[in-house]
């Protein structure tokens, strides 16, 4: 194969080839299951950031009617004077939650009055009907936009956690693990051969030790021809 | 203890003022954008921005995503809805899943 990368067939080097796989495949189990358990939470999320934004959006889009209505019926400078001293502060507390080691925000938000309907900054002589509408619909849709850029910020943040995790769980699934596979295997092969050649060679090491210190082959020979010698005679024999 | 800020057209905007949200009022894409870092600079946790200025400094939001704050949200401006924010939900499924499956191409 043309990814398969030379390795020295050591004992050593097998060690350390089997020691990474089994690295690899642990880690390969936990990732995926980060990987699933991440996915699941971010399909609950995701849904319910697609519920509040379908809502917050709704809810924006008829405020901003009745604020078209309202500034038809003003002049610029009325509703500049309605909204230059707002009443209403909101003051936000960010805490982190850990969803399998991604770090996700909550928000906390207190308003500075404490009546949470204290939002018109105005009196109502001198500005139109459609304006209070628009600023009540505009609030009732506050805590939804909280909520939704909780959920929305933690979706992305999720979202690009599980495509790291899953890219990563892909390249030890696809690449890594079959490659050290491969090499032990390959290695593995290395020294069986290495082993069978080293057994052949003592074998015929020992076969010529044997030769020289016993010469059998001589004494065969000897008795070979000892052998027909005696055959011959025999044939003779046989004749007359 | 962190604010919340609008940012966008001023007629899209003004409103969330009385809400006790601040509201930063940009016409200009470059002027969004350097108001969108200084904000992002300082603390604001969340910055809810109008479409169609998102649309225009796309690549100074590109910058936020990864960090934990601050949340930069999309909403419709007075212009009516680009659908961006829908568009937007969609890619976050498709990145992390690698198909749609929440929102089935029905928009």
């Amino acid at each position: 194969m043309a990814r398969k990368k030379q390795v020295n067939p050591t004992r050593m080097e097998l060690t350390k080839l089997k020691k990474k796989l089994a690295t690899a495949v642990r880690g390969h189990k936990l990732l995926k299951d980060k990987r699933d358990e991440l996915m699941r939470q971010f399909l609950d999320l995701v849904r319910e950031n697609k519920a509040l934004r379908e809502r917050v959006e709704e809810g924006i889009a008829r405020a901003n009617k009745d604020f078209v209505l309202a500034r038809a019926g003003m002049e610029d400078e009325e509703v500049n004077a309605a909204f230059m001293a707002p009443r209403q502060n909101v003051a936000l507390e960010a805490s982190f939650k850990n969803v399998m080691s991604v770090e996700v925000p909550v928000f906390e938000y207190r308003t500075k009055t404490a009546d949470e309907n204290d939002i018109f900054s105005y009196g109502y002589a001198f500005t139109s009907s459609d304006l209070d509408g628009a600023v009540a619909s505009l609030s009732t849709v506050l805590q939804d936009m909280l909520r939704l850029a909780e959920v929305e910020k933690s979706c992305q943040l999720m979202a690009a956690e599980i495509e790291k995790t899953r890219r990563r769980v892909n390249a030890l699934e696809h690449v890594m693990i079959p490659d050290t596979q491969e090499q032990i295997k390959y290695i593995q092969m290395k020294l069986d051969e290495n082993e069978r050649s080293t057994q052949i060679r003592l074998m015929k090491v020992k076969d010529m030790m044997l030769e020289e210190t016993h010469h059998y082959k001589e004494k065969m020979e000897a008795k070979l021809q000892e052998i027909l010698a005696a055959d011959a005679t025999e044939h003779d024999a046989g004749t007359v | 203890m962190y604010k919340i800020a609008v940012l966008g057209d001023r007629d899209s905007i003004y409103g969330f003022a009385t809400l006790g949200l601040e509201t930063f009022p940009v016409t200009d894409p470059d002027a969004g954008a350097d108001t969108l870092k200084r904000l992002a600079m300082t603390d604001y946790a969340v910055i809810y921005i109008t479409e169609s200025l998102k649309a225009q400094i796309e690549d100074e939001i590109e910058k936020f995503r990864d960090q934990k704050l601050p949340a930069i949200i999309p909403i419709p401006g007075v212009s009516g809805n680009t659908g961006q924010g829908m568009v937007d939900v969609k890619r976050l499924v498709e990145q992390a899943v690698g198909s749609d499956i929440i929102f089935n191409n029905d928009n």
